[in-house]
């Protein structure tokens, strides 16, 4: 199991465009993801999850990577967050 | 204003409403209710061997409820721009969030229960948890969840979709979003009813653009109208009647008639420019949001585009749209209209419009919105400037700047411009070095300060709908007040006038863009105070242009100056409409 902090760095937060790119880039993987922030956890594969947890800007959420490609499936997801989503 | 009679017995239990005449047209025919009540959902235990076809029954009702979605996608596309159909995007990504989808078919298959149960549930959750936020934009998005949610138990239970009308009918509800009014726009609807809105809510201006009538802030519309009950709607006067006597629908039918003929004899206007028997030539557009109103502008003879709303890229998204999308937008309009030109209004976000940033404010009329909000946001207007002036290269694009209430925040907006164009020359790109300026004159204080505000600029155009709001304080929206919402009240029209004068002792053109500018009552007064633009919605434009074309320049000056002595909204009103009985008796008026 991976786990790694972020902090949203685009602007518009987690909105429904980021939050689509995240789940895709998630969906090539075959670990388990899972978001928290605060005393909410979601999976990171479901877009409904993902947009409801409201992450703007500035906000830091905990992923959690577990399966035979969690190392790849972090690497991946982590420099999404990084790079603002390419927003 | 929105009181009810009740006609004696005999008339078959007519009622009569008075709301806001939003769109013009007459229509008569059944009603559709339209409520987006959330559909009764109840906990049923099922039997281990009914599983499997309830799974079953959830994915056929996920298939077809994302073919529905798809086609109201591509249809809001068309009819809005893509920006503006994503909200429709995001609720088909949630159909194919496989997550959700697994757990809830996994929950069938332990809990046992019914599947319309499961998807209100589970969904529900997630839709709980959006509507805790403060945020607006996840309230909003709790709204589309909502709509997903709604959907799925409907297609579950078999049941039909609300705008899968069956003939032709008249929309009756509470209100409409403009999504709603776009996607009902496709079916055979004959006109909008609602109970709430105002004339320049975005369903009103959307259904005048497409040419659907319209009659909003009915009040008590949607309980005193059952579905499948005749009613006839004037989106002339204001006036409906549910379950019309004879007499009644013969009523409505005449004024149908009447206006038919009169609209016949506009024909042919169109190509005729819009100048007095002296000469005087008035400079006569139209006021659009999509681009694909461009079409409808031109054939009725517009002028170029007086004001081009841009927030109409914003509807139902949180963020503004990028630089490379609002240019794209923008030079597709100004190649649209060319030779002609187009004024573009920079976003005019905030008060009663969508807000991309999501804040919450007391009294937004009075907060954030307009120029402050992109003087607040150097970077979005920026970009948004600089998109503008990149579509600007065939020397017909304008800017306009909202809600202006100093001079320092014309000027500041000035230097943005500057910044802007130092940013495209860096970068080696044209545009038009010296594209023309102007201010939207809509909050008393820039209209007192017209005159230093015209010598920093090209243009002025009043913003009548505002400034009137601002000057009388009256909500034009609110239904208990709309009444106190006088166009012709002396303080308005005085102040008009002066704004007029000011704009001319600087040497700019001064024009008018609000709602006033399309009402025929009040055109011979305006060019009679020496107005050189009027901007309004296109389907008016041949009618305004009746009135230009059938005065004198002389007579209106006396006309209006008789108008601006007069000491009250009743007086001047009574004193235009006898005018106008008088020269245009053919021009229909709404009374």
């Amino acid at each position: 199991m991976i786990e790694h902090e972020v902090t949203i760095r685009n602007r518009s937060g987690l909105h429904t465009r980021p939050a689509a790119t995240l789940v895709k880039a998630a969906s090539r993987f075959k670990a388990e993801f899972t978001i928290l922030k605060d005393d909410f956890e979601i999976n990171g594969k479901s877009i409904i999850g993902v947009m409801t947890l409201a992450a703007e800007q500035g906000s830091t959420l905990l992923l959690r990577f577990e399966g035979e490609d969690e190392r790849e499936a972090a690497a991946a997801i982590v420099a999404l967050f990084e790079r603002g989503f390419d927003e | 204003m929105n009181e009810i009679t009740t006609k004696p017995a005999g008339t078959h239990g007519e009622i009569r409403l008075k709301g806001i005449a939003a769109a013009p047209g007459i229509a008569i025919g059944p009603a559709y209710i339209y409520s987006k009540e959330v559909p009764v959902v109840e906990m049923k235990e099922i039997d281990a061997s009914e599983v499997e076809g309830e799974i079953g029954r959830l994915r056929s009702a996920i298939v077809r409820s994302e073919k529905e979605l798809q086609k109201i996608h591509r249809f809001a596309e068309q009819k809005l721009g893509s920006g503006s159909a994503r909200i429709f995007e995001a609720q088909i990504m949630i159909l194919n969030d496989l997550i959700l989808m697994e757990a809830v078919e996994k929950r069938i298959l332990r809990e046992q229960n019914n599947a319309e149960f499961v998807v209100f549930d589970e969904i529900g959750k997630y839709r709980r948890r959006m509507l805790e936020s403060s945020d607006e934009y996840m309230v909003e998005r709790a709204h589309d969840v909502e709509d997903v949610m709604n959907r799925i138990v409907r297609n579950i239970r078999d049941q039909k979709l609300y705008s899968r009308l069956e003939g032709e009918s008249i929309i009756v509800s509470e209100k409409l979003t403009p999504a709603d009014t776009v996607i009902f726009s496709r079916n055979q609807v004959l006109g909008y009813a609602t109970d709430l809105g105002g004339i320049s809510s975005h369903a009103a201006l959307l259904s005048r653009s497409l040419k659907i009538p319209a009659v909003v802030g009915l009040r008590k519309a949607t309980q005193l109208i059952a579905a499948g009950d005749i009613i006839a709607i004037d989106g002339y006067s204001g006036s409906v009647a549910i379950r019309p006597s004879p007499e009644t629908i013969h009523q409505f039918e005449a004024t149908a008639a009447r206006f038919r003929a009169f609209e016949e004899q506009l024909v042919g206007l169109a190509e005729l420019p819009a100048e007095t028997i002296d000469h005087k030539s008035i400079e006569l557009s139209s006021n659009i949001e999509f681009q694909d109103e461009l079409q409808f502008a031109r054939i009725q003879g517009s002028a170029g585009i007086g004001l081009f709303r841009t927030e109409g890229q914003l509807i139902g998204r949180g963020e503004y749209p990028d630089e490379e999308e609002q240019y794209e937008l923008y030079k597709s309009v100004a190649e649209g209209i060319y030779p002609d030109c187009v004024i573009f209004r920079t976003f005019d976000v905030g008060g009663d419009k969508m807000m991309p940033d999501s804040v919450k404010e007391d009294n937004p009329f009075l907060g954030w919105r307009g120029i402050r909000l992109m003087l607040d946001q150097p970077e979005v207007f920026l970009g948004h400037l600089r998109a503008l002036l990149r579509a600007s290269t065939m020397k017909n694009v304008r800017i306009m700047f909202p809600m202006v209430a100093t001079l320092e925040e014309i000027r500041r907006a000035q230097e943005f411009l500057k910044q802007a164009k130092a940013d495209l020359r860096a970068r080696g790109i044209r545009f038009d070095s010296r594209i023309k300026t102007g201010v939207m004159i809509e909050v008393p204080s820039a209209a007192l300060l017209a005159e230093e505000i015209a010598a920093e600029v090209d243009f002025l155009s009043i913003g009548t709908n505002d400034l009137i709001q601002y000057i009388l304080a009256v909500d034009r929206d609110n239904s208990y007040v709309a009444p106190l919402f006088q166009q012709f009240n002396p303080a308005v029209i005085r102040l008009l006038k002066s704004v007029i004068d000011a704009g001319h002792r600087k040497h700019v053109w001064v024009g008018i863009c609000g709602e006033m500018a399309a009402d025929p009552l009040a055109t011979i007064l305006l060019i009679g105070m020496g107005i050189d633009e009027l901007s309004v919605v296109p389907s008016m434009l041949p009618e305004i242009k009746k009135i230009i074309r059938s005065i004198r320049a002389s007579e209106a000056r006396r006309i209006a100056k008789k108008a601006l002595s007069l000491s009250s909204a009743a007086e001047v009103n009574d004193y235009l409409l006898s005018i106008m009985k008088k020269k245009l008796p053919e021009i229909p008026l709404q009374m």
